[in-house]
């Protein structure tokens, strides 16, 4: 089914290609402004549609490239290929500032701050004699090729669209790497990125970073297409319609920016024959209806509209993972006395509650350690400092001989512990295929520009041979290229543990895990965790079916009320009248 | 820079300030209260200046068309809302609230027009005219979009703010305008004159603030707002409504925008775009206080009051860039300060369906 996309692109392509021959100048003009709109739009798409950020900035990044050039070129007489350079270095220098000191915070202080650097961006063009001021800056050179000039309106189209679609097939290959898969799991919370050992700070940065460059490019175009910039187009009123684009279209689509540009581009245009008749102020009322549109855009109709033509088309039909090399494999400690992991007196205080207290235990390697207590005694906090999603008020945890006491989990995951969460974290917006492929994150090495470039594909195929077999391994190896959000909660459970098998962890930690499933699932997932520890996986269990931690696990530790109450084999803890009392309330 | 020009320059610093304080709290209070960033804020603030400089010139200010306008709006999408529910029943009351009660003072506004009134009636009729509009663009903008997230909601806050601050210009147009001194009185104190202005603007400031802490203290519906800002949830399980919550404090916040206006008319000359300005600086100010303090927020809107005076005084041309460049350093201080709770915090924010 996949050749119906391919015609529509295909068709797309052909009519760009032909498009100077069947209209005139004026189109054609108009054509050039949607492609370098696009550009800028991109980065909104990317950032806001798939990062889950945005910016009301992203003309102030157009603007710094498109000023940089002018005046490498008009002002020092410099080449246009240089003034490239200097456009992409310095707007990727702005965002990697603004980026910095706004994105560890939380997520509206970043759009807020964009707002600010739009304005200020705007009055620093206009007030540095070395820009001409408000007056702007003219006899910028075309850009040209060798000794082919790109000044002509057809000549710079084609140079414009073909960059275009190169860059766009770019971004598509980005989003379909181990970068841009931990890109595209940034939207629905950190926990669950930072449990994978992904750097959700340096990802954020990323995709801001690679918005401004792409603005940074629209501005270089823009500047050697018109020959000429003053400050109006780059204030912050040009970056709502900027956002309007990336989400008229469809934020989180790529096709989205180019059709986004074009519906702003043809709008403004008639809107410039109408307006005028209307009112005298004309230019700055258009913005008064993209804000109008935006809004009801927002309300009614969220998801823009490339998908809106997408539901017309059949999904593509996912791709089935191939045989391929393994992704390297960790060593494992030998199952001897020493433990994998030590809980030393860990405590945690709220205020005056103590929700673990001085609690000690050690999980000797390749055991199934059952962590069990009535609601309330303090199990899940207690994994949480282990897998450090919270830090302790007190005492010390170690795993595999390092303090991790303060360690960030990302840091922790990456020494070889994966969990699973008592509420199923998952993206429900990523294929099961995808979700466990973010588990390899800490196996695999490829970079941004590998995966843009393809270059990653060997590494890519072994893992999602891999992620595959992990699926397998659960019993949900048919269903690969389903959307996550389609699974039942019980398979979206035997999910999480497929992601947290894909690590290849030295400990998983697992959060309820038999919550919410029947009981054939129960059985399938216990005959897992057998198996798992006779490949000598170290296990920890917190779980409230007492059958199923009873035929399960080798040793067990009870809490009550923040702290350790019994620890022991199995049958023990199931003799011990402390904990019958804690359970029961007190034998009768 | 004599120790002279300090001095004036601090007074003028504190007195735009204290303009900032009444402008920030509302926006912390409609932001915990509601999750909305509210941008067009600052555009209330430039809406009840222009009104206020109508009245005096005698014309019919604008504001009575935009009122009448939103109004006309949220009546037709409340009454829309009721008869898709079923709830036709409930249809008076709808009307007496989007409709009758911003319809009053818009009238009123619009017969007064054009007469030589008092200073107080021409107050008092542009709070009353003012009062209306941040509700009626909360039922508007933001009430169906009450699950969204703060991202989302924040996009619509800015394009809410370029739609009515394109409305003013057709309202107002281009010029700029500057309303008559509520006093002219001087204060000789010691090496420095105090405008009686100034002072009025301190004073009222600091009433306020007073007021909006004594409404939040002691008062059942300030101890309501207070709930649903600490969790929606938990305030939706008591019996609290979060979209009652939600007007009440964009009321609140139009009130406080209009005082802002109203102080601010006679020391500055305004244009219809000069309130997006004026609520960004506010913003700068609820930032330093972290968007969640009012004392702090309060501190804040005065620091930016003073960097704008001496950043004028340094160059009049870099005033705003030094302002919102400011920025930078607070957030990158703030990220330092975070870094340790960041966790859960960025965990609440991404309770998104989608953007």
């Amino acid at each position: 089914m996949r050749w119906r996309s391919h015609i529509l692109l295909g068709l797309a392509v052909a009519f760009l290609a032909i498009a100077p021959a069947l209209f005139g100048t004026f189109t054609i003009t108009l054509m050039n402004y949607i492609g370098i709109y696009a550009f800028a739009a991109l980065g909104l798409v990317l950032l806001t549609g798939v990062g889950g950020l945005t910016s009301f900035g992203q003309a102030a990044f157009v603007g710094i490239g498109a000023y940089a050039t002018a005046w490498y070129t008009a002002v020092q007489g410099g080449s246009p290929w240089t003034g490239l350079l200097l456009a992409l270095v310095l707007s990727g220098l702005a965002a990697t500032i603004l980026g910095a000191a706004t994105l560890r915070l939380s997520g509206h202080f970043l759009p807020l701050s964009t707002i600010a650097w739009g304005i200020a961006i705007y009055f620093v063009f206009g007030n540095l004699d070395a820009l001409n001021r408000y007056s702007g800056l003219s006899g910028i050179p075309p850009i040209s090729i060798g000794p082919v000039s790109l000044g002509g309106t057809t000549a710079i189209y084609y140079f414009i669209w073909i960059l275009l679609g190169a860059v766009m097939l770019l971004c598509r290959n980005l989003l379909d790497s181990r970068q841009g898969r931990a890109i595209r799991s940034l939207r629905g919370g950190v926990a669950m990125v930072e449990s994978l050992a992904i750097d959700s700070f340096r990802m954020r940065l990323a995709i801001f970073v690679l918005a401004g460059v792409l603005a940074g490019l629209s501005g270089w175009l823009y500047a050697h297409m018109q020959r000429f910039v003053n400050p109006t187009p780059f204030d912050i009123r040009p970056g709502i319609e900027l956002l309007f684009m990336a989400l008229v279209g469809g934020a989180g689509q790529i096709a989205g920016a180019v059709v986004g540009a074009a519906i702003v581009v043809l709008l403004k245009n008639v809107l410039q024959d109408v307006l005028p008749a209307v009112t005298r102020y004309s230019a700055q009322l258009e913005v008064v209806f993209f804000g109008v549109l935006l809004v009801i855009i927002l309300q009614k109709a969220r998801g823009g509209i490339v998908p809106m033509i997408r539901r017309f088309l059949p999904r593509p039909v996912p791709i089935a993972p191939v045989a391929a090399a393994p992704l390297a494999r960790r060593a494992r400690p030998a199952v001897t006395d020493q433990a994998v992991l030590r809980i030393d007196r860990a405590t945690k205080r709220f205020g005056a509650l103590a929700a673990v207290n001085e609690v000690s235990f050690e999980v000797r390697p390749g055991e199934v350690l059952g962590l069990i207590g009535p609601n309330g005694a303090g199990k899940t906090t207690l994994l949480n400092l282990i897998t450090g999603t919270a830090k302790p008020s007190a005492g010390q945890i170690v795993f595999l001989g390092d303090d991790i006491t303060t360690m960030a989990p990302r840091h922790i995951a990456s020494k070889g512990m994966a969990r699973t969460f008592q509420h199923v974290k998952l993206r429900p917006n990523m294929t099961l295929i995808d979700n466990v492929l973010l588990g390899t994150y800490p196996r695999t090495h490829s970079g941004f520009l590998a995966g843009a470039f393809r270059f990653d594909r060997v590494e890519e195929r072994s893992a999602r041979a891999e992620a595959l077999q992990q699926l397998q391994r659960v019993g949900l190896g048919e269903k690969f290229g389903d959307l996550a959000g389609n699974l039942p909660l019980g398979q979206q459970r035997m999910l999480e543990v497929a992601r947290a098998l894909a690590a290849n962890p030295v400990v998983v930690i697992l959060d309820e895990p038999a919550a919410g499933l029947r009981q054939l699932e129960k059985r399938t997932l216990s005959d897992l965790l057998r198996n798992l520890r006779g490949d000598g996986m170290t296990i920890v269990l917190v779980e409230h079916d007492m059958d199923f931690v009873m035929n399960l696990v080798d040793r067990i530790v009870v809490m009550d009320f923040g702290a350790k109450l019994a620890e022991g084999l199995p049958a023990e803890i199931r003799a011990d009248a402390r904990v019958q009392e804690a359970y029961l309330g007190g034998v009768a | 820079m004599t120790p002279e020009i300090a001095l004036l320059l601090a007074q003028d610093g504190i007195s735009t300030g204290a303009i900032y304080v009444l402008v920030a709290l509302g926006l912390v209070l409609i932001f915990l209260v509601t999750r909305v960033i509210f941008v067009p804020f600052g555009d209330v603030v430039g809406y009840a200046a222009l009104t206020l400089a109508a009245l005096q010139l005698k014309q019919t200010p604008g504001t009575v068309w935009l009122v009448l306008s939103l109004a006309a709006l949220a009546t037709a999408m409340e009454a829309a809302t009721l008869i898709h529910r079923g709830e036709a029943r409930r249809l008076p009351k709808a009307l007496l609230m989007y409709a009758v009660l911003p319809i009053v003072p818009a009238a009123l506004v619009w017969l007064a027009a054009g007469r030589d009134l008092p200073t107080w009636l021409g107050v008092a009729l542009t709070l009353a005219i003012v009062l209306p509009i941040s509700p009626l663009l909360y039922r508007i903008a933001f009430q169906p979009l009450v699950d969204a997230s703060v991202l989302v909601l924040l996009i619509v806050a800015v394009a809410v703010h370029f739609v009515i601050s394109g409305m003013a210009l057709i309202f107002f147009g281009p010029e700029g305008f500057r309303t008559e001194p509520m006093t002219r009185a001087f204060f000789d104190l010691g090496p420095i004159n105090v405008s009686g202005q100034s002072l009025l603007i301190v004073g009222c400031s600091a009433l306020f603030s007073l007021l909006l802490f004594v409404v939040f203290e002691r008062t059942l519906i300030g101890k309501a707002l207070r709930a649903t800002a600490v969790n929606r949830v938990g305030a939706r399980l008591v019996g609290i409504l979060p979209t009652t919550t939600g007007a009440i404090a964009f009321l609140l916040a139009s009130a406080l925008a209009g005082i802002s206006g109203i102080l601010i008319g006679p020391v500055a000359t305004l244009y219809y775009d000069s309130g997006f300005l004026i609520g960004l600086k506010a913003f700068v100010g609820a930032i330093i206080g972290g968007l969640v303090s009012y004392p702090a927020t309060a501190v804040g809107a005065i620091l930016v009051g003073l960097l704008e005076s001496y950043a004028a005084f340094w160059s009049s041309a870099f005033k705003e860039v030094l302002v919102f460049g400011a920025l930078i350093p607070v957030l990158i201080w703030q990220s330092l300060r975070a870094s340790g709770g960041v966790e859960e915090e960025i965990e609440d924010e991404d309770h998104e369906k989608d953007a």
